[in-house]
Formats: structure tokens, C-alpha cells, sequence
């Protein structure tokens, strides 16, 4: 079941009335049962999957949370009788055993991720694909696998760092694992910021559902408007003979596509959240309008870098081994040795992000270009400053404008990297930058072979513009707040504009392939 | 204050859905000038009721039988549900429907459509997609309707949008804003007559040249859902009293096979059917192949489709035991004036066709 | 411990009032790989081991908020 279907809204009518009408105790209870309906749309088969990461998660912060307690009753007990040393032993015995739990869980459900990633998705490690005869190698990967299987062990481990308290009620932890706007592509919640909208009882808010609402329609216009419209042109681009200029096309019209269908999905999961009271976390920040690219990952994707953050950089960078290393490394090499720990972990991070991606050459590679930018730009940060500060000629705003452009085309120039499983040919395209002026292709007539006429091109344009002025707009604050300011026939004006713009507009139905949402799959 | 919030929204829910349907409206094509198959399934409502023959199934029906010529020359009222390319059991709902507007005493079936027994036995999937559209799209909503919009899906429109871009059409038709006609507008709210009680005419001529290869097949046995069909409208006839007619229509291609013949001569043998083969007939109809046909043999044009339907009337009038309503004052009225229509489109047609200003092929 | 923590603040961000910040990470001013170059120089110059389960805004968010969390680390 899309997000973008009749039987999606009927499905969410319903919710919504039973949501409101019946009482408002089991609310969780409702949204629970409505995320399995939801999933099993996507097929009874990927069941099992997320059944067993919800049953798996619930042994693991169980027994956890049971150790950590009898463990503190223990030393509260027999507090005068033992002495330091005593309690610190026996603190650290008991926490090994949670540890124990915790790795054991981990592996176990990494190693799926893994097996379903490497097998069920991408023939490229994939050994049994040539005679696979199990039917379940054909599946795809598990709806929205990636994402709740993140969301999970990262609760598990903020249960283990005694950072979120386990919950007692195993279908209140299902609800947390599927709660549905966010199983498609996210956004990926930390326990703690959802626990309290989620399992708590909302009344009736006439001004958030129609926030929520609007939110959804602002979705459904990036995603159907822009992000289908400009894919098709997307597609075509990708072809062997579009080089030079025309492969700066495509990297423009990429990016266009990837936020407007990424951003899109994330404000519709947004949107239906906020209609049922939850509140989910923002995953984008405005990410063009960054300054450099470790910026930019802190706006773009937010929920999955916090939680590479949190779960893979830091324990890796402040671990024993490496604070002994940045030690050593400081004796021989000063300030840039004592940094070795920081470049390890930014390394080994987006190695894991690449991974988490697929599979595939092209996402390390995408994981390894983010990572080189990114040390390199901190490297060179004081130099940066050193110059600006120098140079007398420049001014801040066209300073500011130019990091943008810069830190726009750069990123452009990584995120491709995701058309192009063969890295030879992406290679080929870039350099081909260099050399290939075919500026001609803006009129003799290639553009409109892409599969858009003139009229896709100012849709698109109209989109575009829309987007970035709303953009433009939000850092004043809420776009929808400032809307309430305006005087409320404009108001209506402007939403039923939008509806009817996405409903003749909207590239979906017979004879247009609508792209699946692109994050699915990841 | 609760009453006002309550009025605006009851006024901006009116609003919209007044605009939504206004430009779902436009939005659907209206079949007026081009591909006017389109219009038939829908006009056949303003013909309904007092007709004592029903035709159905595909152009091998409304392109061959002349109501207004049956009434003429038999006094026999009479109305086609015809729709291109119609599928068996797309007929079948639509007879189901038409027992609900009236009790005709004769069902004409022409068994070329045994020979269709899935979408994909068509062809190009996407055309049969419009061609479902241009069937069912024109039904009043019925539970006939919603059964056969079910039976009648292309794999590609039950995985994308299902029943909804028929329920609302305007998923479908969301992207002809950029390419509306004249007739969008004009006939927004009325549309206008394109067929004689389901006829539609053609006055061109273009003579059969070659004769058709009878290429020989894998297999001639209709297909299991063909006879399920065709039992289910056999039984629907009987329940509503109504006697059931085979026909085979004279067109000369697709081929009629000897083995097709003869699974039709079995079956009606079964169940005691009048079945009457046209292609066994020509010479008695008079069919002349150099002025009665306007796409090679196809299709007959009208003078053709005026010859055949005099012969069978005639045979259903004998064998059916079909009464002469002409005495009939009310009856009459109408039926004269649909003659007019007739005749005046007829020769509206003729002189465009002379004068060479006609669009349609 | 203070007055060293301070120095090891304004070594590695000279360009901050560490005294009136309170939104050092909400506000985005410390990203993180500053913050992992604060635990690296902790641990070098006042061995307090930070564990990554405290790498949290709350801890990092001021100068206070983080003496009170070496204080606590110390003490265990």
C-alpha cells in the first residue's frame, strides 16, 4: 500500500475516525493493529522478519533491564557490607552479562540485515543467486527493514546505556518497531523522543490534523509533482552518450528528484503522524543551503547520521584503543596525531553507511567520496578562515552564496554516484566534464527527447521555484504558522490550488510509471 | 463559534467537491468526433426501454444491424449494447444491466467473441485498457457495473490503481488538461447522439481487394471462460424469458474458422439455439463486397448493414415470432423520429462524403 | 579539574564564550568531531575516560553541564 493511494487515504479515513472516536486508552492499541494491516499489504511474507527483530529486541532490553535492576537491588541491599572494589567488581560482572545479551541480539539481527541485504536485494554478492530455488530469494528486501531494524537496536542499545527504560509491554515495543508512517523510508525515531507521543492518549486537535494534513499535501506535491515528473528525464540521462553538460544535467535534475522524493515521503510519514498526535523527528534541515558538506549531512538525512553518531562514530572514536592511539599519536605528531581517532571513526562510519545503502561498489565508493570531503574540509578549515579573513574583496553574503553553489555541486557530484553501479562509467562521466562542452544540447532539441515536453519543463520549473521559496520562507519559521497570518479565503485559496495541482499535476496512473518511493529499497 | 468552524467547513467540503467533479467532468473524454465507440455504452440510456430485441457484443453488432432499418421495415423496436471490442463477459454484465431497464423478447449475441477469452488474447495491453474504459466508463453505477469492472481489468490497472480511477475517472484522465477539445466544453453537460439506437454509421466505400489468408492456429478451442460466459447469459435469458440468438456476423476477417463453426453448431445443438450464420448467407443478402463494405470486408458500411438487416430481420421475425408495433401510436412516434435522425444523418454523411469534408475514416 | 577543563575549551574552540553558551550542541557550535577531540584531550590531560553512552547534548551542551559530568565520572 503507496502513501499515494485511494486505498492508503481510505485506510487512513478509517484509522482516523476509529483513532478519535473510540477511547482515546487505546489509541496504541489501534495503532498498532493498523501498522500490521499496513505491512501486511506489503505481503505476509516479510512478516516473520519484522515479528522476530520486535520478539528478539523484547528478550534483549528485557533481560537487560532485569539484570540492571537486580543488580541495583543487590548493591543497595548489601550497600554496608561491601566495600568499593566489591561493588565495582560486581557491577562490572553484571553488566557483562548485559553486554552479552546486547552483542547476542546485535549480531543476530545485523547478520539478517546483512543476509537479506547480500542475498534477498543485490545479486552482487550473491552466490546462490544463479541456482536459487528458494522462492524466498525472490522476495526483495523486507519492507522497510532498514529502517526498523535500526530504530530497534538503537533503543536496545540506549536500554543497555540505561538512556531509555525498558518497556514492560511487548506489543507496546511491536507499536515502536512498526508504527507505519515511518516503515516505508523513515524517518529512523530514537525511543526517547517518540515514547511519550506515541504511547500516550491524544484528544481531538482540530489545528494539528489540519497541520498534519497540510503537511501530507506539501509531500505529495514534491513527490508527484516534481520528484515523478523529473524522473523520467532522470532516467533517460543515464545513458551511455549524455556526457560532459549533459551529465551536469542529470546531476542537477538528481538532486531535484532525491530531495523532492525523499524530502516528499519523509513530509507525508511527517504529516500522518501529526494527524494521529505522534510526533516524529524532522529528518531534513534545508540541506542545499549548506555551506559545506559536513553541514550538509547534518541537514539531509538527519535521523540516520545522528544514529550512525550516536551508535557506530562515537563508540568507535572514544573507545579504549583509539583514546590509547590518540595518545600516542599526539606524542609523535601533535595536534593531527591526537586526531587519528576522529578520521578512523569517520572512516569506518561511512563505510557503514555505504553498506547500510546495498551491497555494492558504488555505495562504498559514495561512502568514501563523503568521507574524504569531509576530513579534508576540516583539515583545511583554518586555512579557510585564515585566507577569508585576509581577503579584503570579499564579502560575507557572496562568500556565503558561493559555499552554497560550491557545496551544492560537490554533493551533486557524490550523490550520482547512485546511478552508476559501474564505477568505470562514472569515472568516464566526470571526467568527461572536462572536455565535453556540449552546451548545444539546452536548444538543438536533446532536452525534449528526455520524455518531457515544454510544458513538464515549466511545471517542473514552476515546482522548483515553489520548493525553494517555501524554503526561503521556513527559515522564519513554520511554514504553516506564517500561513494562519494571511487572511483565511487566501488561505483555503492556496490549499485547494495545491490539492488540485497534485491531482492534475501529479505524474501517476496508467501510462506513467510512478517510481517507487527511491529509500525504499535501502 | 462551533457553528461557525462547522459552516466553514461545510461550505469549503461543498466547494471542492463541486470543482473536483466539475473538472472530472472535463477531463473525461466525451467520444463526440473521434473514436465515438466511446459514447455508445452511455447513450444507450436515453434508447432504453420498449425494445423487444436486444443486440450485444462487439462492432461485428453495431456496425452490421440497423435498428432503424428493422423497425422500418418489420416494426420490430430494437437496440444495440454494443462497445468496441467488447469482452464476453463484459456483455453478459451488460445484458444483466439492460433486464433492469427492460424485457426484451430476443437477445442477439454474435459468437465472433468466443474467440476473446482474456485481456491479453487482445493484444497491446494498453489499448485494452482504453478499450475497457470505452465500455465501461459509460455504465450507470450497479453492482453489473462494479462486477464487470472487476472481470474486465488489464494486470497493469488492477496493480496501479484498481477500481478507483473508475470510480473517480478523473485518475485517469488527470492529464488531458493539456490536450482538451472543443467538444470537452460544448458537450460538458449534454452530449451528443453519435449512433441510431446504438448503430453507428459509416456511408464510405472501400471494396474488399485480396481474399484473407486462413492462416492456420495452435489451437481453435474457445477458451473455459468463454462457455462459462456464454452459459451465464444463456441461463440470464431464461430467467427473464427471453429467447437467446447466435449470430455470426458477415465479416470477412477475422477469419471464421470451420473449428469455431463447429463448437457454435454443438453448443446451440445442445441447448436448442437459433443460430444463424451470416457468411452462409451472402448471396441471399446480397452483400456485394465491391459497394457494402467501407474497410475491405471488415465491417459493412451502411448500405451493407441495411441488407443484412432486412434478411434477418426477417428470419426473426418468422422464427422468433416477433409482433409488427407499428400499430402502436406511442411507440410509433418515437421510432419516427429516430428515422429522421436517421435519414437526416444519413444524408448528412453522404454529402460530406461527396464533398470530401467527412474526418471520420 | 576547572581550570583545566577551561584551557582544553578554549585550545580547541578559541573563538567561543564557553562562560555564556548554554546550546553548545542544540545550537550546532560544537559538531562532533570537536567533541571527540574534547574526550581524546580529557583523557590526556585529566584520564577521565568519557564513554560514548554520555556523548549526549545534555552532558556537552554548556561548560558546567560537562565539569558536572567529569565530576561524576570521576567519582565512579
Amino acid at each position: 500500500m503507496s502513501f499515494a493511494s485511494i486505498t492508503f487515504f481510505v485506510f487512513l479515513g478509517i484509522l482516523i475516525i476509529l483513532y478519535y472516536a473510540l477511547p482515546h486508552k487505546i489509541q496504541w492499541v489501534l495503532l498498532l493493529a493498523a501498522s500490521y494491516v499496513f505491512y501486511l499489504f506489503a505481503g505476509w511474507r516479510y512478516l516473520p522478519f519484522l515479528i522476530f527483530t520486535t520478539i528478539s529486541t523484547y528478550l534483549g532490553t528485557y533481560y537487560i533491564s532485569r539484570n540492571a535492576e537486580a543488580s541495583k537491588a543487590y548493591l543497595e541491599r548489601e550497600k554496608d557490607r561491601l566495600s568499593k572494589e566489591d561493588k565495582k567488581a560486581y557491577r562490572a560482572r553484571t553488566k557483562k552479562r548485559s553486554r552479552i545479551a546486547l552483542i547476542l541480539v546485535l549480531a543476530v539481527n545485523i547478520a539478517i540485515l546483512f543476509f537479506c541485504k547480500a542475498l534477498l536485494v543485490d545479486p552482487f554478492l550473491s552466490i546462490a543467486k544463479g541456482n536459487a530455488t528458494l522462492s524466498f530469494l525472490t522476495l526483495g528486501l523486507p519492507m522497510g527493514m532498514s529502517f526498523y531494524m535500526f530504530q530497534s537496536l538503537g533503543y536496545l542499545i540506549d536500554v543497555y546505556r540505561d538512556k531509555a527504560k525498558a518497556l514492560k509491554n511487548p506489543f507496546k515495543l511491536a507499536l515502536f518497531v512498526s508504527f507505519f508512517p515511518q516503515l516505508v523510508q523513515g524517518p529512523i525515531s530514537q525511543f526517547t523522543e517518540l515514547e511519550e507521543s506515541l504511547f500516550s492518549e491524544h484528544a481531538f486537535d482540530r489545528a494539528q490534523i489540519a497541520f498534519g494534513l497540510q503537511r501530507m499535501l506539501w509531500g505529495f506535491f514534491k513527490k508527484m509533482v516534481v520528484a515523478d515528473r523529473i524522473a523520467v528525464a532522470v532516467q533517460a540521462l543515464r545513458a551511455e552518450e549524455y556526457r560532459g553538460f549533459a551529465f551536469f544535467i542529470l546531476t542537477i535534475f538528481f538532486a531535484i528528484q532525491l530531495y523532492a522524493d525523499f524530502s516528499g515521503g519523509i513530509d507525508i510519514a511527517i504529516g500522518i503522524a501529526q494527524i494521529l498526535g505522534v510526533k516524529l523527528p524532522e529528518n531534513f534541515n534545508r540541506p542545499y543551503f549548506s555551506k559545506n558538506i559536513a553541514d550538509f549531512w547534518r541537514r539531509w538525512h538527519i535521523t540516520l547520521f545522528q544514529w550512525m553518531k550516536r551508535y557506530i562514530f562515537y563508540p568507535i572514536s572514544v573507545s579504549k584503543p583509539m583514546l590509547n592511539l590518540s595518545l600516542k599519536g599526539r606524542k609523535k605528531f601533535g595536534r593531527f596525531g591526537m586526531r587519528i581517532p576522529v578520521y578512523i571513526g569517520t572512516f569506518l562510519t561511512w563505510m557503514g553507511t555505504g553498506i547500510w545503502h546495498g551491497f555494492h561498489w558504488h555505495f562504498i565508493l559514495w561512502g568514501f567520496l563523503n568521507c574524504i570531503f569531509i576530513v579534508v574540509s576540516e583539515e583545511l578549515t583554518p586555512a579557510y578562515e585564515k585566507f577569508h579573513s585576509c581577503a579584503s574583496f570579499s564579502n560575507k553574503k557572496g562568500y556565503d552564496i558561493f559555499q552554497i553553489i560550491r557545496t551544492f555541486l560537490l554533493m551533486n557530484l557524490i550523490q550520482i554516484t547512485d546511478l552508476f553501479p559501474r564505477l568505470s562509467e562514472y569515472f568516464g562521466k566526470v571526467a568527461s566534464l572536462t572536455y565535453v562542452f556540449n552546451f548545444h544540447i539546452l536548444w538543438d532539441g536533446t532536452m525534449t527527447k528526455l520524455g518531457l515536453t515544454g510544458t513538464d519543463y515549466i511545471i517542473l520549473l514552476c515546482g522548483v521555484v515553489l520548493m525553494f521559496a517555501v524554503s526561503l520562507i521556513q527559515r522564519k519559521g513554520s511554514v504553516r504558522e506564517q500561513m494562519l497570518k494571511i487572511p483565511r479565503v487566501i488561505r483555503y485559496g492556496i490549499l485547494f490550488v495545491m490539492i488540485f495541482a497534485v491531482i492534475l499535476l501529479g505524474s501517476y496512473g496508467i501510462g506513467y510509471d510512478a517510481s517507487a518511493f527511491i529509500y525504499n529499497q535501502f | 463559534m462551533k457553528k461557525k468552524v462547522a459552516l466553514r467547513i461545510i461550505i469549503s467540503v461543498i466547494l471542492f467537491a463541486v470543482i473536483f467533479f466539475a473538472l472530472q467532468r472535463l477531463l473525461t473524454p466525451k467520444y463526440m468526433t473521434e473514436s465515438k465507440e466511446g459514447a455508445m455504452i452511455q447513450e444507450y440510456y436515453q434508447n432504453a426501454g420498449d425494445n423487444d430485441v436486444v443486440f450485444i457484443t462487439d462492432c461485428e453488432v453495431y456496425e452490421n444491424f440497423s435498428p432503424v432499418t428493422l423497425w422500418k421495415e418489420y416494426g420490430i423496436p430494437s437496440v444495440i449494447r454494443g462497445s468496441a471490442q467488447q469482452m464476453i463477459w463484459q456483455s453478459y454484465y451488460l445484458l444483466e444491466e439492460t433486464f433492469r431497464y427492460e424485457s426484451p423478447s430476443v437477445v442477439v449475441f454474435n459468437v465472433l467473441t468466443m474467440t476473446y477469452d482474456s485481456t491479453e488474447s487482445v493484444g497491446d495491453q494498453s489499448k485494452m485498457e482504453a478499450y475497457n474504459r470505452m465500455t465501461l466508463d459509460g455504465m450507470r453505477w450497479s453492482k453489473s457495473k462494479v462486477s464487470s469492472i472487476n472481470a474486465s481489468m488489464t494486470k497493469e490497472e488492477k496493480e496501479k490503481s484498481g477500481i478507483w480511477s473508475y470510480i473517480f475517472p478523473i485518475l485517469r484522465y488527470h492529464d488531458r488538461w493539456n490536450d482538451l477539445k472543443e467538444e470537452d466544453f460544448r458537450c460538458f453537460f449534454k452530449q451528443d447522439q453519435v449512433t441510431d439506437n446504438g448503430y453507428l454509421m459509416q456511408v464510405k466505400i472501400n471494396p474488399v481487394k485480396d481474399e484473407y489468408p486462413r492462416i492456420p492456429l495452435v489451437s481453435y478451442q474457445f477458451g473455459d471462460i468463454c462457455y462459462e460466459y456464454l452459459d451465464k447469459i444463456r441461463l440470464l435469458c431464461k430467467e427473464h424469458n427471453c429467447q437467446l440468438v447466435l449470430v455470426k456476423a458477415p465479416s470477412l476477417s477475422p477469419i471464421w474458422y470451420d473449428e469455431y463453426e463447429m463448437q457454435i453448431l454443438d453448443y446451440a445443438k445442445a441447448h436448442d439455439l437459433l443460430y444463424i450464420n451470416c457468411l452462409e448467407h451472402l448471396d441471399e443478402i446480397g452483400i456485394d463486397w465491391d459497394k457494402d463494405t467501407y474497410d475491405q470486408g471488415l465491417h459493412l458500411n451502411v448500405y451493407g448493414a441495411e441488407k443484412l438487416t432486412v434478411y434477418f430481420g426477417h428470419i426473426l421475425k418468422e422464427e422468433c415470432q416477433l409482433a409488427d408495433r407499428r400499430t402502436d401510436p406511442a411507440l410509433s412516434e418515437k421510432w419516427t423520429r429516430k428515422t429522421r435522425l436517421y435519414d437526416q444523418r444519413k444524408e448528412r454523411m453522404e454529402k460530406e462524403r461527396d464533398q470530401g469534408t467527412d474526418i471520420q475514416p | 579539574m576547572e581550570s583545566e577543563l577551561r584551557e582544553i575549551l578554549e585550545e580547541i574552540r578559541p573563538d567561543i564564550n564557553f562562560d555564556a553558551e548554554t546550546q553548545l550542541i542544540d545550537g550546532g557550535i560544537l559538531d562532533s568531531f570537536d567533541i571527540v577531540t574534547l574526550v581524546a584531550e580529557i583523557n590526556a590531560r585529566l584520564d577521565i575516560a568519557i564513554p560514548a553512552e554520555e556523548l549526549i547534548p545534555e552532558n556537552f551542551n554548556s561548560a558546567e553541564a560537562l565539569l558536572r559530568l567529569l565530576e561524576r565520572l570521576d567519582e565512579e
